[in-house]
């Protein structure tokens, strides 16, 4: 936090700052996003500071289904299953056909950086039976756009961590360079030059990173 | 050798340079005893193998022990290929963590040999981020050092634009505890320091004070800076009488990690000591001070009867470096002298937890 308490600045967030913007997300995404199951909030219950609230974004169990035809088509979307009773009943989404003959479960967690003051993402990917995949197998079902943008980037770049509260091996998408091109959001979308509101910090930063992993965003959730 | 010395003492004959160097030699040249069992579903040999005896470096992590310890069971081990993990009383070990922090950690009442076992087949993949030998700590160690920079200086410039064999040279000093290497080093580093009157003569045209998330007062001090600690919290449900009761741990879900850095905030004649760091992170378990806030100057009171023991969570333990911290100490001193080379200051707690 900087002396003017501005919970954006430069690029960056402040933990006060994505728990807000986290809740607005998640509410946007919920009205203009049908097709996709809400997003969680998950309170880190150990870590309470006094009167705040830490926790991240959770999105889980995305399935992308193996083709019977072959062909890639990446905004088809079958909306199944019912995620208000969320209990017991799979949720799932259809995203993208791979080219395997399995489905492919997916997970993803917003988390906070104290270290880089930026929203980071997580995710990993499982098959029916539970089992983990590799990083190469992941690759292949993302855009083949992402791939190249992998391959070539310095800046995105897809490593193997710890999640930093479960305790498991999940997948993370670095986070160097993100205030730089959060920066240039806010520069290019507002006429004055202003920070990006709080309310839709995320979803801007949502609308690149997402692409990454082939979650697109509506553009209604970005006014 | 595990040493042991009155962090006290050294704190209180003013900090010249020479004395700096002198904690910073014990932290390097400190070392865990270990007596590395192979695990016994692997002994393909009979008798089994007698365990192998090592002196781990606090600074190191095990991975880079491997060398020393495969000779001792390389005939016992079945056949295939190697992937290696240890662990403690069943606790598959993070190799990424310094072997000084999980001892701290793991062993309340410290052990001494510490008793691990070796496995060099069935790698817990589920739980720990895999481990290719010395490129994968060395890939942990660059990427903290980066994380470091970018709290202390607001980028990570310093280390990105180390030459290769810099880096190469850095990160053998660290394998190999090798201080004065490393301290030759460390100014290609660029990483800024934190100063007060309290960590050592305070130079107001000192080239090392921080940039980046600095603050700097008219007299030229720093005022507030990010220090990048990581926090490694075990809590207990009941109170105890000594560490040997304290239960041991099955999972790692009983530790709240926070990779979180701590303000550093200098007011005038004012000390910003390790509680108030702590503080900072766990408000929720140090004492209530909001009696105290309007009394400038006074005598901080220990008396416990105003304060609910019972229902507040209690601090029983903080440790770093192997030492039992006095939590009055000055932060800045705490930081400069007692880091790790990724200049991450590690701290281990043991928390009672408060009861809601």
């Amino acid at each position: 936090m900087d002396s003017a308490g501005e919970v954006v600045n430069d690029g960056k967030i402040t933990l006060e700052g994505f728990t807000v913007a986290a809740r607005a997300f998640a509410d946007k995404w919920k009205r203009h996003n049908l097709s996709f199951p809400p997003w969680s909030w998950i309170p880190l219950i150990n870590r309470t500071m006094l009167k705040k609230e830490e926790g991240y974004l959770s999105l889980e169990k995305i399935i992308i289904l193996s083709s019977l035809e072959g062909s890639a088509e990446e905004e088809s979307l079958d909306v199944t299953a019912d995620w208000s009773e969320k209990e017991e009943s799979i949720d799932h989404t259809v995203l993208v056909q791979n080219e395997e003959d399995e489905a492919h479960y997916y997970d993803y967690h917003i988390v906070y950086s104290a270290s880089y003051m930026v929203p980071m993402l997580y995710f990993r990917g499982y098959s029916s039976d539970g089992k983990p995949l590799s990083l190469d197998v992941i690759k292949r079902d993302l855009p083949s756009s992402s791939v190249s943008l992998l391959l070539e980037s310095k800046w995105t770049f897809i490593t193997q961590e710890e999640h930093p509260y479960l305790n498991r091996p999940w997948f993370k998408l670095h986070p160097c360079g993100t205030e730089e091109w959060i920066k240039l959001l806010s520069e290019s979308s507002s006429s004055d030059g202003c920070q990006i509101p709080v309310e839709l910090y995320l979803v801007s930063w949502f609308s690149v990173v997402g692409q990454v992993v082939g979650l697109k965003i509506p553009r209604e959730m970005l006014i | 050798m595990i040493f042991v010395f009155q962090v006290g003492e050294l704190v209180r004959r003013k900090g010249s340079v020479g004395e700096k160097r002198m904690a910073v030699k014990y932290v390097w040249e400190g070392a865990i005893p270990l007596q590395i069992h192979l695990h016994k579903s692997e002994v393909a040999s009979h008798p089994p193998p007698p365990p192998a005896l090592v002196l781990a470096p606090r600074i190191g992590y095990l991975p880079l022990l491997v060398h020393l310890i495969k000779p001792y069971f390389k005939d016992s081990l079945p056949p295939g290929e190697d992937s290696i993990w240890f662990d403690y009383k069943g606790l598959p070990l993070k190799w990424y963590i310094p072997t000084g922090v999980l001892f701290d950690l793991l062993c309340a009442e410290p052990e001494r040999p510490w008793n691990l076992t070796i496995h060099f087949r069935g790698y817990p993949s589920n739980v720990l981020i895999p481990c290719e030998g010395e490129d994968s700590v060395k890939w942990n160690f660059v990427n903290s050092l980066k994380e470091a920079a970018y709290i202390i200086n607001g980028n990570c410039k310093n280390v990105m634009n180390m030459s290769q064999s810099d880096q190469e040279d850095l990160w053998t000093s660290v394998m190999n505890g090798d201080l004065d290497t490393y301290t030759r080093l460390s100014p290609k580093i660029k990483m800024g320091n934190i100063e007060d009157e309290f960590s050592r003569k305070a130079s107001v045209s000192s080239p090392q004070s921080r940039q980046g998330g600095t603050e700097i007062d008219v007299a030229g001090q720093v005022k507030t800076a990010r220090v990048p600690v990581r926090l490694y919290v075990r809590s207990v449900s009941k109170d105890f009488e000594n560490l040997e009761d304290v239960p041991e741990m099955d999972t790692w879900d009983e530790i709240s990690y926070l990779n979180r850095p701590v303000q550093f905030l200098r007011k005038e004649g004012k000390c910003f000591t390790l509680r108030d760091a702590i503080e900072s992170l766990l408000p929720e378990y140090i004492r209530d001070r909001a009696q105290r806030s309007g009394e400038e100057g006074e005598q901080r009171t220990t008396d416990a009867s105003d304060v609910s023991q019972e229902t507040r969570g209690e601090l029983k333990l903080v440790r770093i470096q192997g030492i039992e911290m006095k939590l009055e100490i000055p932060f800045s001193w705490v930081v400069n002298n007692l880091m790790n080379p990724e200049f991450y200051l590690h701290i281990s707690v043991l928390v009672k937890e408060p009861q809601r």
